[in-house]
């Protein structure tokens, strides 16, 4: 078996989960090496896309900023954020990535602050950014992150960006696009996807290395836990291969 | 169809600017549209066109295609008590928070500095309750300049329902009239001045953009006082040679500045890549605020101007670094 860290298992885990022929937004770091990655394996066809413009770029390295010249270079189309956004809307996008400080049992994510007092937090991040407007209006929303159980809490401070909110039907309800949501929350110790009528982290995978306690001791809510449960397809010697020559040979991510 | 009751929410933060599109009409009818020539320098376009308490905008992405010069001239000529449109505000918002220019923030994205990490001494701004802080997100503005451009007083649209960001902002539910859906609106967002860093145009403001636009040319639209900032002044015939390519029309445009490499130390598209190195200087400084006090003061305050600060931090040999790096041409 391969040798390899956290960040690179969940980058190739990312990848797999982006098929040829969809789109995905992606910002800087982890996401936009699992997208270069898959695109480079089994997703030629993946259309990458930067939420200030960049279309299908052809990287010639990775991006510090969402909208450098990097994000753009021989893409296909380098249009505006409204545009990109509103293709998101119109429901043209299937992917996107997000991060956070918190998450919670239903995939919403604090990228805002800590504390009580929104006009005087007690650590502010720095806000939304397109993180909401993403969540909110692409189909399928991952997040990659290490886990532990302060940052998977079942007391967010501030819901950011929005997973299933309440549960149940409540992100519906609220008014959010139909049929879109947290799809997959990529840890270095596990996979987790969601219960379709609670809407609840559910785990999926263990990734090699751990098991129910670790994964439950290292998240402050109670997972769900599917019915059969398999153990998380370690990366292949070629997906590593890729990710180590092709997409981050300055190691500036999987050397995280 | 809604076959119950609907709430109807609204976010509980303060609007900073006036939504009102008659009000915007009014002023707009009195812009001038005269097609002359408007070449200043930065020192006088911010003098003309800046006043303390302005709600204002900054064209690129945060530190992509930004106008830098106009930044330091605002932080030089202690412009004071203004609003800013947040819309991943990066470094141009580390200029101006160390100006100590801002009292009022519409925040989608600011004190970071995406991949590079956060801004110490603007984050230390807005922890401090000294700024009031009204939530968006990157869409919204983008969707609330719109709104301005096209005239109107609000946009509606299927994001930030049901979270934080929704409650702190100052936003409203309303129902669509056609098929009961519920939307988000967004107030229009008409800045009293926006400064736009473009790669050229001409005398009278005709201007071309090339890669990612971002949001600026509803910002142009929407905005009622512009400066434009350009790496080059072309002729007039260059534009008409080419409509198509006009991005920004001059009708929207007060002021144009000659600034070559200015959107330093930010990145230019197809001309220069951004100056890392001192980007990272300035992450590096800004953790110690005395420190940044003396820096901020060197580098912006006791320059002279925009070329001082250039020749400051490597002159003309550090541009054609960047430049070699922008066309691949530099190995890192």
């Amino acid at each position: 078996m391969a040798d390899y860290n956290a960040m690179e298992l969940m980058i190739c885990v990312a990848a797999r989960n982006l098929e040829n022929g969809a789109t995905v937004v992606v910002g800087t770091g982890a996401p936009c090496a699992a997208a270069m990655l898959s695109q480079k394996t089994h997703s030629p066809n993946l259309t990458i896309m930067f939420e200030a413009g960049g279309v299908a770029p052809i990287l010639p390295s990775m991006p510090i900023s969402v909208g450098d010249s990097r994000t753009f270079h021989k893409a296909v189309l380098a249009s505006s954020m409204p545009d990109i956004m509103e293709t998101c809307q119109r429901g043209m996008v299937d992917y996107t990535f997000l991060g956070g400080a918190q998450i919670d049992m239903y995939g919403n994510i604090n990228s805002t602050m800590i504390g009580t007092n929104h006009a005087k937090p007690k650590v502010r991040f720095p806000g939304s950014g397109g993180a909401n407007d993403l969540a909110s209006l692409c189909w399928r929303t991952m997040v990659m992150t290490p886990q532990d159980s302060k940052r998977f809490t079942d007391k967010i401070d501030f819901i950011t960006s929005p997973g299933y909110l309440s549960g149940g039907n409540s992100r519906y309800e609220a008014g959010l696009p139909k049929g879109t949501g947290p799809y997959r929350i990529i840890t270095n110790m596990a996979i987790m996807g969601f219960d379709d009528t609670s809407k609840r982290m559910k785990v999926l995978n263990i990734n090699p290395g751990y098991n129910r306690t670790d994964i439950q001791d290292n998240c402050g809510f109670e997972l769900l836990w599917a019915d059969r449960i398999t153990e998380t397809e370690p990366p292949h010697e070629d997906e590593l291969r890729i990710l180590r020559e092709e997409v981050d040979p300055h190691r500036y991510i999987i050397g995280r | 169809m809604m076959n119950k009751a609907v709430e109807l929410k609204q976010g509980q933060n303060q609007l900073f600017s006036d939504p009102d599109a008659d009000k915007a009409r009014e002023f707009f009818r009195n812009k001038s549209r005269a097609m002359v020539n408007k070449v200043t320098t930065v020192d006088d376009a911010v003098k003309r066109l800046v006043k303390d308490g302005d709600y204002i905008a900054i064209g690129g992405f945060g530190a992509n295609r930004i106008p830098t010069a106009v930044l330091h001239e605002i932080c030089r000529q202690g412009k004071k008590n203004l609003a800013f449109a947040g819309h991943t505000a990066t470094h141009d918002m580390q200029i101006l928070v160390g100006g100590e220019c801002i009292d009022r923030l519409d925040i989608a994205y600011v004190i970071g500095l995406e991949a590079r990490g956060l801004s110490p001494n603007a984050r230390r701004a807005v922890e401090s309750g000294k700024i009031k802080l009204t939530e968006w997100t990157n869409a919204t503005l983008s969707w609330r300049l719109k709104a301005a451009a096209m005239g109107l007083s609000y946009l509606p649209a299927r994001n930030i329902m049901g979270t934080d960001t929704f409650r702190y902002s100052a936003a409203k539910e309303i129902l669509c009239p056609f098929t009961g859906q519920k939307f988000a609106a967004f107030p229009a967002l008409y800045p009293d001045f926006a400064a736009i860093h473009v790669h050229e145009c001409d005398v009278y403001g005709n201007a071309h953009v090339f890669g990612s636009t971002v949001s600026d040319q509803d910002l142009a639209k929407a905005s009622k006082r512009v400066v434009i900032t350009t790496e080059r002044i072309i002729s007039n015939d260059e534009i008409r040679r080419q409509p198509t390519t006009t991005f920004i029309p001059f009708w929207c445009v007060d002021a144009v500045v000659e600034v070559p490499y200015g959107s330093y130390p930010g990145n230019m598209p197809y001309e220069y890549f951004s100056d890392e190195e001192h980007i990272r200087q300035w992450l590096k400084i800004e953790r110690d605020p005395e420190e940044f006090r003396k820096f901020f003061k060197n580098q912006i305050l006791d320059t002279k101007n925009f070329y001082e600060y250039l020749e400051l931090n490597g002159g003309i040999a550090r541009m054609l670094k960047l430049r070699a790096i922008e066309h691949l041409t530099h190995n890192r």
